[in-house]
């Protein structure tokens, strides 16, 4: 674990923050926490498509499940509701033992696949269930001159102006 | 910078950094170190929520009525317990006052629950999120011409085939999930949102209606219970003593007599709130759809709850006994100190009763406007806008603000929209600042009241702080805001 920690500081280190993108939600579903699976054109280039939408659709599977009502969510609804939701104290719920699995998820998909390609997934709990923020790092060394000559034109008129300041 | 793959390690650097951009969090001076305590999220929270035992109990502002609730349970529970009990205990069966016992605690057990609990709160959008958003709202209005006014920032969802539109907040930056409202009396947007509660002092939202249906569940039964054995009581010690002496000479006259009257009363009233809430679970409304008759069949024969599970049993179950989603905001985390804060431009506000939600412009830039606008804001009777109390729909011209079942913070009732003389004077005072069509929510006062703003201020709903709902961000809106705003902050030096 600390090795794999050793690498994003790495990461954050030797490389500058170009631009965050932001994947909104998806109500069409109504309430239930879903992302948009539509692949943001600023990562064209980045990371495969597919790579891409793979992660994003375990997300909403992982968040399907907390959700998920059934059996044994009523189960433990009961049970919390006589105790007078004491119990609570003690356990936790089913929500937040997947929201636990997310982050060792994200933690492992960051590691695997999204630090490589100079992304950075954040956990969407972080941002109020709203949204998953992605950040896009650019090497300072500018070895991937290519494609950060295209990001850092669009860094120009970002939002990643404030974030970028802050990491300088 | 993000903090996702940051463990444990990581954060404790981070917490001796003093907010300086230096990415390496050992170039800290260790001196500075001992400076800088790190401050929960609590204790930064924008919204205008109150925080107890270091952030694990939240409340709304203002608690007075909460404690007058809490007053009425335990004064009429005690009273119970100790004069009636006894008795009724050795003449009947001594499950009376335990049966008493158990309603009462889930009676504190889910109120306090209620009252200190999220309601569900989401948390405002961080500074990278709302430039975001910003962008693509500029990109999509684009296209409008320059001298109509785009239409308030909404996006379209088709639920479950109803179309349903999501509102943009102008306080916390981000589009309103479906079915939350933001409150203007915490300052928060809150998911699922039913109403703001006085009684409990705090919102009923998502993560806090099953605690509160269970409250006034057994708060009905409570009630109930101890008028019934009151009743029990006096008839069976007049069948002993005659009617008269049981009253003159018990030593629980008094006691009897107060149960009576504050069970009597709450009864009903609590048995009623008790039914429409039963009413809004089983067909999944939330008050505030239930008010504005968002899925009433009186809208068109289309209209339906696309929320709804299509039968009674499991819209009870899943609102009562369905998952818990966990608190958003994490108000006993510790603020990472080189994490943006989400923009509060209401802080420095907050007290002086309107929000800066409508404004795009920083603290100092409103005191500047404002004050240029002070002599001219004293000059013209004042406008100010009555905005509905628990947010969204300002397309019904001239509608007062909805005031929710629970919410007897109506202070001030706003009036209705003016006669000439108020047309005349804002007419001039459109001069000015150039309002736009769109300000159909605004109630104008009285020159009456218009002339003495401390008065006027210290009778407004003041105390429960509207928040200035106008949709159709203008410049200009800020502005009028602003001298609204600014007349305040004088005033109330």
């Amino acid at each position: 674990m600390a090795t794999e920690v050793h690498n994003l500081q790495e990461l954050r280190r030797s490389a500058s923050l170009a631009t965050k993108i932001f994947i909104q939600r998806d109500y069409s579903d109504g309430t239930i926490c879903q992302f948009q699976t539509k692949f943001p054109p600023e990562l064209d280039g980045r990371i495969e498509r597919q790579l891409f939408e793979e992660t994003i659709k375990t997300l909403n599977g992982f968040y399907a499940e907390a959700e998920k009502i059934g059996g044994s969510s009523y189960l433990e609804g009961c049970l919390a509701c006589a105790t007078a939701y004491f119990i609570f104290l003690c356990m936790e719920t089913h929500y937040e033992k997947v929201l636990k699995k997310i982050s060792r998820y994200i933690l492992e998909q960051n590691e695997k696949i999204f630090a490589p390609r100079g992304l950075l997934l954040t956990d969407p709990v972080e941002r109020g269930m709203r949204v998953i923020e992605i950040s896009i790092y650019e090497d300072r060394c500018s070895s991937g001159s290519s494609s950060s000559g295209s990001s850092s034109s669009g860094s120009g008129s970002s939002s990643g102006g404030g974030g970028g300041a802050g990491s300088r | 910078m993000s903090p996702g793959g940051g463990g444990g390690p990581m954060g404790d650097c981070e917490y001796s950094q003093i907010g300086t951009h230096s990415p390496s969090p050992m170039e800290a001076p260790p001196a500075e170190k001992k400076r800088v305590r790190a401050r929960r999220k609590w204790e930064v929270f924008p919204g205008r929520n109150q925080f107890f035992c270091d952030g694990r109990i939240m409340m709304a502002q203002q608690r007075g009525v909460f404690y007058l609730t809490l007053v009425l349970i335990l004064v009429t529970s005690g009273l119970f317990f100790a004069f009636d009990c006894p008795y009724l205990a050795v003449r009947i069966t001594p499950a009376v006052p335990a049966a008493g016992a158990v309603l009462f605690f889930f009676v504190m057990g889910t109120l306090l629950r209620t009252s200190f609990s999220d309601p569900g709160v989401l948390p405002r959008a961080t500074p990278d999120e709302a430039a975001d958003l910003e962008r693509q709202i500029d990109i999509a209005n684009g296209s409008s011409s320059g001298g109509y006014r785009s239409p308030p920032r909404t996006k379209e969802v088709i639920i479950n085939g109803q179309t349903v539109k999501l509102k943009y907040c102008f306080t916390c930056k981000i589009f309103r999930p479906p079915r939350a409202s933001h409150c203007s009396l915490c300052d928060n947007c809150v998911e699922r949102f039913d109403h703001h509660c006085p009684w409990v002092g705090n919102c009923v939202g998502k993560r806090n209606y099953r605690f509160f249906y269970m409250f006034i569940l057994s708060l009905s039964f409570l009630t109930v219970f101890i008028f019934a054995f009151v009743i029990t009581h006096v008839i069976l010690r007049s069948q002993q003593t005659g009617f008269l002496n049981a009253i003159k000479d018990s030593p629980a006259r008094y006691p009897f007599v107060l149960e009576a009257v504050v069970c009597f009363f709450s009864v009903w009233s609590i048995v009623g709130l008790l039914g429409f809430h039963t009413y809004l679970i089983s067909s999944n409304q939330t008050t505030n759809e239930d008010i504005k008759g968002s899925w009433s069949n009186k809208r068109g024969k289309e209209n339906y709850n696309p929320y709804s599970y299509g039968n009674i049993f499991t819209n009870c179950c899943v609102a009562l006994c369905g998952p818990v989603s966990p608190s958003l905001i994490d108000r006993r985390g510790y603020v990472q100190p080189d994490t943006p804060q989400p923009a509060a431009p209401s802080n420095g506000l907050a007290t002086y009763g309107a929000t800066a939600s409508q404004s795009d412009m920083c603290d100092q830039d409103q005191c500047i406007q404002s004050t240029k606008f002070v002599l001219q804001a004293a000059a013209t009777p004042l406008l100010q806008s009555e905005p509905s109390l628990a947010s969204d729909e300002l397309h019904l011209p001239g509608k007062p603000g909805l005031g929710t079942p629970c919410a007897s913070l109506t202070l001030g009732q706003p009036t209705p929209p003016s006669s000439m003389p108020n047309l005349a004077a804002e007419a001039g005072l459109t001069d000015i600042l150039p309002l736009k069509e769109e300000h159909v929510g605004h109630q104008f006062l009285t020159p009456e009241e218009a002339p003495s703003p401390p008065r006027l201020l210290a009778g407004s709903p003041l105390a429960h702080s509207r928040t200035a709902h106008v949709l159709g961000l203008a410049s200009q809106d800020a502005l009028h805001e602003d001298s609204v705003r600014g007349l305040v902050k004088l005033s109330s030096v």
